[in-house]
């Protein structure tokens, strides 16, 4: 941060928002790409590996097994992950401001 | 005659588990009404609800007839791309979660016209973005009202479609004008757990019964199987003429994504017009499958009536806890309905020929009565009445959150913000009151003429245009500074609209059958697939329009962006969101 923390508008600050944004932004990237790779590989996997993805899986196909079952989740996973960074994100952040602010 | 005379009969334990579900629903409603007194109880429950009831009450919301009918109906007619569908559907919460729930909901409007207006503290725009509660509102209504309708024509078989969709059109919209919105809470909760237990328990007695998921999708051999490696005890019917065949059925690039070429190469007249087309079946059905998963997933995060839910959180963590717990809870739930498909292809073949409310799209409800040919015929009748149970459970809850939310779009917006600004509160209460009616009475006529449509399918031209429209509003107008109210109506309209007209296009070609157009569509099937799917060049356009158009108009940003932004970003524990409603208070904004 280029202001010192310890003026109490340091929080009105671009600098203080940017890196808000920055950080979370970040975060919210990093878990939405982990979603759209699957989501675009699993198409292109169909496409170009029919038989790969044909083969059975305990009566499956591994393609429906993958989609229709496996897919929930992964993606539950992602948003638990999300959730308990971004949740300690916020409270650092908070924690970091207001003792700028009572300094 | 006398299968005549049995389908003419109404089994009683059908119709008493329906009409079970519907007097409490509605009492439900009736009863809560009461306790809603002020105008905030009425828009958004007081913003008062816990994550549990919340997130309970979203998801009963979200699951509507497309979910609990209109997937397996899609699965049992299309096979496996018809699977994007409740994948996309559960999992579009993702974006939702990651990019717009928590700030949103700091934001404290009611509304995403109220949001609008907010961040570009410009009324106009709220004008132009509650015209979108009103698209996808109506578009999202229509696969209800033909899930209302197809369950009355199956309890009642000699019942016409139309009449259905009459009745229940009019019961929810009495019962959401009478309780409004605190009472759809509880009422939305309890119904997600009626269709949790309505499409679980039938489906495992069926399966332990007819045979397993894996089993019965063992029976469709691959394009590498010579027959199909059915499991001992696992019987199928013959498939029937109009069935999709089985290597079609089961693979990826099936009959959903590769039907606009199919009609093209059926009306190709030379052999090389043919071979060019079969040369590109495979990418175009490629292309329809990302359109499509863009629409879903990008459609869930720009839905009217689940966005106004996430005010009801006390805060912007609660909103994030309440949104993951929705995703486990549909995730869950969407495993089923494909099950219901699947064994339905087995089993129930003869669908597959009927059109209309006598097809797929009943496969749920009609299912379960296989047992009755596997001696265990009051079984079968009870199960099939659970679901049918949570088919009007699934478009009542819908119906009537959409009722609420195109309502208080009239009242809260379009009456109580422009046409009388001075209103009382008890006038935009009767406002809101009226609002539901004509909303329903309108639904209702559209409703009557989707009868030949998909269920499943209408609810993704929904999602598409809430891709194009509330999506790219939702995510630029959170994350970027630079964004103007210019760039963001261009292209929230332009995007919007262009993906509603060509929506409606095809829908309209498809429902009265337009000669033309048909040809047209023959004669250019990637033009027909980029019309019925236009999430794929509607969502980036509008994007790139709103940046452009920002860029251009630079010096119309909103003065106080960076104290948006913070109210949008900051952690609560900052207290900024209490100093920016009180601001507003003061200048009578809010």
């Amino acid at each position: 941060m280029s202001e010192s923390p310890s003026t109490p508008d340091s929080i009105h600050s671009d600098a203080f928002l940017a890196r808000l944004m920055r950080d979370q932004l970040k975060l919210s990237i990093a878990c939405a790409l982990c979603f759209v790779v699957a989501l675009v590989a699993l198409p292109l996997l169909n496409y170009f590996q029919p038989e790969f993805m044909a083969q059975r899986v305990f009566g499956f196909t591994l393609t429906w097994l993958i989609l229709g079952v496996l897919f929930f989740p992964f993606v539950w996973i992602i948003s638990y992950v999300f959730i308990k960074r971004s949740i300690a994100l916020e409270d650092a952040e908070a924690k970091a401001a207001l003792d700028g602010l009572t300094k | 005659m006398n299968a005549l005379l049995a389908a003419a009969g109404i089994d009683p334990w059908i119709a008493i588990c329906s009409l079970v579900t519907v007097v409490i629903t509605v009492g439900m409603g009736f009863w809560t009404a009461g306790k809603s007194k002020s105008a905030g109880d009425f828009f958004v429950a007081g913003r008062s609800v816990s994550v549990g009831w919340n997130a309970s009450a979203i998801s009963g919301e979200y699951l509507s007839a497309a979910s609990f009918m209109g997937v397996a109906g899609m699965v049992m007619l299309n096979g496996y791309d018809a699977l994007w569908y409740p994948v996309c559907y559960a999992c579009g919460y993702l974006f939702l979660l990651l990019f717009i729930a928590g700030p949103l909901r700091r934001f404290g409007a009611y509304t995403i016209p109220d949001f609008a207006e907010g961040r570009y503290d410009s009324p106009l725009f709220r004008k132009i973005a509650v015209c979108f509660v009103l698209f996808i509102g109506f578009f999202y209504t229509m696969p209800q009202m033909k899930g209302a309708g197809t369950t009355l024509a199956y309890i009642f078989p000699g019942l016409h479609y139309s009449v259905g969709v009459i009745v229940v059109g009019a019961v929810i919209t009495l019962n959401v004008s009478l309780g409004g919105m605190k009472g759809i809470t509880l009422v939305q909760a309890f119904q997600y757990w009626l269709k949790v237990f309505a499409i679980t328990i039938p489906i495992f007695v069926l399966a332990s019964i007819v045979g397993h998921y894996q089993q019965h999708l063992e029976a469709n051999k691959t394009a590498q199987e010579t027959v199909a490696a059915a499991p001992a005890g696992i019987e199928r019917k013959a498939l029937t003429a109009k069935a999709p065949k089985d290597e079609q059925w089961i693979a990826p690039f099936g009959s959903l994504t590769t039907k606009a070429v199919d009609n093209a190469i059926k009306a190709a007249k030379t052999p090389e017009e043919k071979a060019a087309l079969e040369a590109n079946k495979k990418p175009y059905s490629l292309l329809y499958t990302y359109s499509l998963i863009i629409a879903l997933v990008c459609g869930t995060a720009g839905l009217p009536h689940i966005l106004v839910r996430f005010y009801t959180n006390p805060d912007g963590v609660a909103a994030k806890r309440t949104t993951m717990w929705v995703m486990i809870l549909i995730g869950v739930f969407y495993v089923f309905p494909p099950v219901y498909g699947v064994i339905g292809r087995s089993l129930m073949p003869e669908l597959y020929e009927a059109i209309g409310s006598k097809g797929t799209d009943k496969v749920v409800l009609e299912l379960p009565t296989l047992l009755a040919g596997r001696d265990y015929p009051l079984l079968g009748s009870v199960l099939s009445g659970i679901t049918c149970a949570g088919a009007f459970a699934a478009f009542m809850s819908t119906f009537s959150g959409l009722l609420v939310s195109m309502s208080s779009a009239l009242a809260h917006d379009i009456y109580g913000r422009m046409l009388k600004p001075e209103s009382s509160p008890e006038q935009r209460l009767k406002a809101f009151k009226w609002a539901a009616v004509i909303i329903g009475v309108v639904s209702v006529g559209l409703g009557t003429q989707v009868e030949k449509l998909n269920i499943n399918y209408l609810v993704g031209q929904a999602f598409a245009i809430a891709a194009a429209s509330y999506f790219p509003l939702l995510f630029m107008s959170v994350w970027w500074r630079g964004m103007t109210m210019k760039g963001a109506a261009t292209g929230m309209l332009v995007g919007g609209l262009m993906a509603l007209g060509a929506i409606t296009l095809t829908t309209l070609s498809d429902v009265y059958a337009v000669q033309s157009l048909a040809d047209f569509w023959v004669a250019n099937p990637l033009v027909r697939i980029l019309c019925e799917q236009p999430a794929i060049w509607a969502v980036p356009l509008a994007i790139i329009l709103m940046i452009v158009v920002s860029k251009a108009t630079a010096s119309t940003v909103p003065a106080d962006v960076r104290m948006k932004m913070l109210v949008l970003h900051a952690p609560e524990a900052l207290g900024l969101k209490q100093e920016y409603i009180k601001e507003h208070e003061g200048l009578g904004g809010h």
